[in-house]
């Protein structure tokens, strides 16, 4: 598997830490899909609430890499002061960046991404950038220093898979040698197989696990799928054909007519 | 002095944003600060002086995805 900044990841699967019924199931979770990063947040609290504390302990307790974001952020400005926070908060160059530019789709805004991405790589993060498929944009972030590139598989939180096979596909062989993981959009372990399969390092998910009716039987099948698609891709797949091929030796069949 | 206070308006009787901190009740937390949208830093609270109806923010590690 590539490193991520000069880190080696113990499993491609990268797993959210919102929206869980309780942190016993958020740690069960984390647990059953073996994940090698958790994603984290930094939001506002009041004099004497000890939950942010009482959060990082649970994490840190996980024993994974950490990865925090920027979400909710609208322009680069807001981005870098949230993920200087962060910094200091979780004690890691690791900045998952977020810039949202459309508040239906939460698509990303790529013009406030790249400014962001220039200004915390020159700062001494570690960027991994949360985009849309576009080629374009692949390479303005590349070029503002960013090591790692996170496209979207769909809209955050929606569940529909890879919507743009065509475009995750031309991204991943315009860069082959870049660590590429799909962020956001996933719904059931097959479309992390199928990340996989297609040549994408590593997938980050939340919902998807988070939302399930069993989350933690979820996550296990998410590390699963995980396995399966890396062996798949690893195992070099057969290319498609439009035509039918016989798999049985057609030589030496019995003259039955 | 009138200051916001993550986007409520309150009085402080301190200066410095280390002393606000302290007397807004957040000694011991583990918080991180920004002043009028620019970030300060723990090791720089003590001599980052605030103004008359800055914004303070004050923010903790939270769940995310």
């Amino acid at each position: 598997m590539k490193q991520f900044y000069g880190t080696s990841l113990s499993s491609p699967l990268m797993l959210g830490t919102a929206l869980y019924p309780s942190p016993a199931i958020l740690a069960d979770a984390f647990v059953k899909s073996g994940a090698s990063v958790a994603t984290v947040s930094v939001r506002r609290e009041a004099a004497g609430d000890a939950a942010g504390d009482a959060f990082f302990q649970l994490i840190r307790k996980l024993g994974v890499h950490i990865l925090p974001n920027t979400a909710g952020c609208h322009t680069a400005s807001e981005a870098i002061t949230t993920a200087q926070m962060a910094r200091e908060l979780f004690e890691t160059d690791w900045i998952k960046l977020e810039v949202i530019g459309h508040a239906d789709s939460l698509q990303p805004d790529p013009f406030q991404l790249v400014d962001a991405a220039r200004t915390l790589c020159a700062e001494g993060f570690k960027v991994f950038p949360y985009m849309t498929e576009d080629l374009i944009l692949a390479d303005r972030l590349l070029d503002a220093g960013c090591d790692v590139l996170m496209p979207w598989g769909a809209p955050i939180g929606t569940g529909l898979g890879l919507v743009n096979l065509y475009g995750l596909r031309a991204l991943r062989a315009a860069y082959p040698d870049v660590p590429m993981v799909i962020d956001a959009g996933l719904g059931v372990p097959s479309q992390a197989a199928q990340a996989l399969e297609i040549g994408f390092d590593a997938i980050l998910l939340n919902t998807a696990v988070a939302k399930a009716g069993n989350p933690a039987v979820m996550a296990e099948a998410f590390a699963k799928a995980c396995e399966a698609g890396y062996l798949g891709r690893y195992a070099d797949p057969m290319e498609p054909r439009d035509m039918a091929a016989p798999s049985t030796p057609v030589l030496g069949k019995a003259f039955l007519e | 002095m009138n200051i916001s206070v993550n986007g409520e308006a309150m009085t402080v009787h301190t200066k410095t944003l280390g002393d606000i901190l302290d007397e807004l009740g957040y000694k011991g937390q583990r918080v991180a600060t920004a002043v009028n949208a620019q970030f300060v830093s723990s090791a720089t609270r003590k001599d980052t002086q605030l103004s008359e109806g800055d914004a303070l923010e004050i923010v903790t590690p939270r769940q995310g995805g």
